[in-house]
């Protein structure tokens, strides 16, 4: 996206991780995410959906890093954290040199401890996100040390209970340990350890997905009200595409570490372009049985390709209808369809 | 096979506890059903409700400290409850067969995948171990595997979730069962493979003509596979009916507590209304109705008397004193 917006919180542009494997004797590099530029505002939620293995959960740790990422460049609320240094052209070509090697800016890697007063991470498993030897109140506590947000014990304690109450735990349970709550309340603390610094920003990676039904609508309801009243951005990853559209003001899609169509979350849903949306959507089982009579799902052949043997193009047209030759020569980047509806397709 | 029914599977007033250090948890209260041939039963309910319970009891398969205290399953007019665990060994995968959540745990990692479905060929039927083999890769190509003369050589890990769960349906069908149970089949799955397998699944069944309980906790999943639906709560059913009747005429609480809280197409820029409260304790069950402490709607008499199915409509019920208008006015005043 070259719209150079100074109003974004965090931009992340040609972000890539890769991951080293080992093949016999030579390590291969995985690619997890390839190349991925997106932006989100102030307040905003960035619903990101895929299937498993399509690199979502590593963009969430990347961004925060939590891993050092291979190449690209995040900048956040206007201060760039990390800049491998591969300079861009405005056709978002990539500017090298006679022999081919790209020609390297200003290289910046930035100390994280700072900021991660102000990005923050919500787990998928609130079982196990949880040390089981703290009582909440140091569970919650905890970042509060960390930043040394407080001056008296005091204050700690009532930092802490006022958070438990703004996620609707009650102050009477801070002296319990997690296995003491349920699978709901488990993710309203790791919701409030998150919130503990007061951030900005927070990545929400599957963090309703291990909820029952019933539990899952309290605490969707929790994030949006969170929101409201303070104004974070989150980028909320998970597989359930009605949870996400529910939540999210954008989502994107990603496919094999790529990012395939970003829109507005009703737009995305009333019109989706790329051909591996239009499947996942269709895919989705609607909880109403009359449309789920009238619809027709597009039923996608095979399975997602190894990402260590990623398929030459789009790595989406070994499953792709429309698929032509052009697809199998070059990665389509993502181009802007009009109102900000994002496609990386050839053919649509 | 005694007396002929229509119905081809009948529960009635089954019962299941688990015995723990921590005292008797009733996982399964007095459920009822029946299964005519050919139809999809779907059983949905939230963890700790019961469903999967209910389908494990049916196949004798619990874990040590749980035990059916009552009740009986009859398979063509017999109880198998009564049957040996020779029997059962016999029954299970002929007659009925299961499939669970996860295929990885579910499948020995330490043989290939065609050894598996040969030793169930080998198990029921008085095949020879060529013919098994036949039958083995005829089940896999069923089931949508490609090249399955390459996969029977193949070890679990290296094939993809969506394969394995249809090897899992292959090994479960190998023997032609009257009643597949799917116990929560593609939860661990993506949408585009939990399309492919369900998709997988109605064909089968058109093809087979077996009978299908479908236990599950995602309520789309629910509305395009059954002719009727069992929804459960504190392992007791709430309510039964078609996929109409549970999605446009809930008439217990909690079907419409479930309803409201999930996102749908429809109440997109709404917020959704979630289910207060926190799921049941099996061990610590109320007295009455069990849903009454998270019922917005609860009155004195959900407190102390458990409502029995109260008919709806045809072959739609709903265990909820809302229903009963004397109940209901008696409050009112």
């Amino acid at each position: 996206m070259s719209e150079k917006e100074t109003k974004n919180l965090l931009e992340v542009s040609h972000l890539k991780q890769y991951f080293p494997v080992s093949q016999g004797l030579h390590k291969v590099p995985l690619k997890a995410v390839d190349d991925i530029s997106f932006a989100i505002r102030p307040g905003e939620t960035l619903g990101l959906v895929g299937e498993s293995g399509c690199g979502k959960t590593t963009v969430g740790r990347t961004l925060l890093r939590l891993y050092e990422p291979t190449a690209g460049k995040i900048t956040f609320d206007g201060e760039v954290l990390f800049d491998s240094g591969e300079q861009y052209d405005e056709n978002d070509k990539l500017i090298v040199d006679a022999t081919g090697r790209p020609i390297y800016g200003k290289k910046v890697n930035k100390d994280m401890l700072p900021y991660r007063k102000e990005m923050q991470m919500v787990f998928q498993d609130p079982y196990s996100s949880l040390n089981p030897r703290m009582t909440v109140e140091d569970i919650i506590g905890e970042p509060l040390d960390v930043h040394k947000l407080y001056s008296s014990k005091a204050e700690r304690r009532d930092k802490i209970l006022s958070l438990m109450e703004l996620v609707g735990l009650n102050a009477e349970h801070a002296m319990r340990y997690a296995h003491e709550f349920s699978g709901g309340q488990r993710q309203r603390i790791g919701i409030a350890r998150a919130l503990a610094v007061d951030p900005k920003f927070i990545v929400c990676d599957e963090a309703v997905s291990a909820l029952d039904v019933s539990i899952q609508a309290q605490v969707v309801n929790m994030f949006e009200e969170l929101q409201e009243k303070l104004g974070v951005a989150y980028l909320f990853i998970a597989h359930d595409l009605l949870v996400v559209h529910h939540i999210s003001d954008r989502i994107a899609v990603m496919y094999l570490g790529r990012m395939m169509e970003i829109a507005d979350a009703d737009e995305l849903n009333n019109n989706p372009m790329h051909p591996y949306t239009l499947s996942l959507l269709s895919a989705v089982p609607i909880p109403d049985p009359e449309t789920a009579r009238k619809s027709s799902r597009i039923v996608l052949e095979g399975d997602v390709p190894s990402p260590l043997h990623m398929p030459s193009g789009c790595p989406f047209r070994t499953r792709c209808k429309y698929a032509t030759e052009q697809c199998a020569m070059e990665m389509p980047q993502l181009k802007d369809r009009g109102n900000g509806h994002f496609v990386a397709c050839h053919n649509k | 096979m005694s007396e002929e029914s229509k119905y081809l599977l009948e529960v009635n007033d089954l019962n299941t506890s688990f015995f723990t250090d921590a005292g008797e948890v009733k996982a399964v209260n007095g459920i009822s059903f029946k299964l005519e041939p050919g139809k999809t039963l779907g059983i949905v309910g939230e963890s700790g409700s019961g469903k999967s319970v209910s389908a494990y009891s049916i196949m004798q398969i619990l874990a040590e400290t749980g035990r059916v205290t009552g009740g009986e399953v009859k398979f063509r007019g017999e109880n198998i409850l009564n049957y040996s665990e020779k029997q059962m060994q016999k029954f299970r995968g002929e007659k009925i067969s299961i499939i669970f959540q996860d295929p990885m745990t579910s499948l020995n990692p330490v043989f290939t995948v065609g050894y598996q479905l040969e030793e169930a060929v080998l198990l029921h039927t008085n095949k020879t171990k060529e013919e098994a083999k036949k039958r083995a890769i005829e089940m896999l190509t069923l089931v949508g595997v490609n090249e399955p003369e390459s996969r029977v050589k193949q070890y679990p890990h290296e094939l993809s979730g969506g394969m394995r769960q249809r090897v899992m349906i292959a090994m479960a069908l190998c023997c032609e069962p009257d009643v597949l149970i799917a116990d929560e089949p593609t939860t661990a799955l993506d949408v585009t493979i939990q399309a492919q397998i369900l998709e997988l699944m109605q064909d089968l069944q058109k093809k087979l003509g077996m009978a299908i309980i479908m236990v599950t906790h995602d309520l789309g999943v629910i509305a395009s596979m059954c002719d009727e639906i069992m929804v459960m709560y504190g392992g007791r059913v709430c309510e039964r009916g078609t996929a109409d009747d549970i999605f446009y005429r809930p008439a217990h609480e909690y079907t419409k507590g479930l309803l409201r809280s999930i996102p749908r197409h429809d109440n997109m820029n709404e917020k959704l209304v979630p289910i207060g409260g926190t799921p049941i304790n099996l061990l610590n069950m109320p007295e009455g109705c069990a849903f009454c402490p998270r019922c917005d709607a609860a009155m004195k008499i959900c407190l102390t008397e458990k409502p029995d199915e109260i008919q709806i409509g045809d072959g739609h019920t709903a265990a909820c004193w809302m229903n009963i208008k004397e109940a209901f006015e008696a409050q009112e005043v």
